[in-house]
């Protein structure tokens, strides 16, 4: 995939309006149906509140957002330098037929990220976790 | 996000508006919680004007679920639309809490 854009930002969650609003508009303009944009706004949230909460124990704790397409695709990757974390591994599977007492909240994040984007895809590359997020683009007709 | 607060008879409607997320979520809790230490048992969340909600959102409204009915209490959620409602479907959140399609069913859920 070529890179359409990149930006550092700080990863703290009051940071996640701004990022989120950077991702946004790029999308927007490279085609990305305006009803999948609340799917990316949440994966991109719950992947970030992950980052932000358990990538870093001292600073700098840093987030690039890089912005990637092909033909058929965008794809949001977010990089820390983090401790090595797997969500889509990692991350409990939630009991969704428990009932209202014993149901607990873990994993929920994850579950959303997987279940509104086309592909997620994370990877360990040169002391860095890579999660990226995947919406397919609008077919354009010719 | 806002959230309008009304008493009809025993029951509660709430309004929430605008947007449930990492940010705003602990300001529902703190609040949604303060209603069920002051009384509130049956609790309808009327959900028309609420444009978005993430996992924190979904975790804010479970805890208060679990207050009222720890408290002999219930709650039930309205009028959802778009990505709200389908992320309450995703998370099997409509399986658990009784969910209306306007603010009359809800009321009548109780």
């Amino acid at each position: 995939m070529e890179l359409v854009e990149e930006r550092v930002f700080e990863a703290e969650r009051g940071n996640i309006g701004d990022i989120t609003a950077f991702v946004t508009a790029t999308a927007e303009r490279k085609d990305i149906p305006s009803g999948r944009l609340p799917h990316l706004e949440l994966a991109l949230e719950e992947a970030l509140v992950n980052i932000c909460t358990y990538a870093y124990r001292k600073p700098p704790r840093e987030v690039t957002v890089r912005l990637l397409e092909d033909e058929r695709r965008f794809s949001v990757e977010l990089v820390d330098e983090g401790i090595p974390f797997d969500p889509l591994e990692e991350a409990p599977q939630p009991d969704l037929a428990a009932p209202l007492e014993e149901r607990s909240a873990g994993g929920l994040g994850v579950l959303l990220i997987r279940r509104v984007t086309d592909e997620v895809h994370y990877r360990r590359e040169g002391g860095r976790n890579i999660l990226a997020l995947v919406i397919n683009r609008e077919r354009r007709t010719p | 996000m806002k959230l309008e607060r009304t008493v009809q008879d025993d029951k509660t409607v709430v309004t929430v508006v605008g947007r449930l997320d990492a940010m705003t979520a602990p300001d529902f809790e703190k609040e949604s919680l303060a209603w069920v230490e002051g009384g509130d048992r049956k609790i309808l969340l009327d959900l028309a004007d609420l444009e978005y909600i993430s996992s924190a959102g979904l975790r804010a409204i479970l805890a208060l679920a679990k207050r009222a009915r720890a408290s002999g209490g219930a709650v039930t959620v309205c009028s959802m639309k778009g990505m709200v409602a389908e992320v309450f479907a995703i998370s099997g959140f409509d399986a658990f809490l009784p969910v209306a399609a306007d603010r009359e069913g809800g009321l009548e859920a109780f």
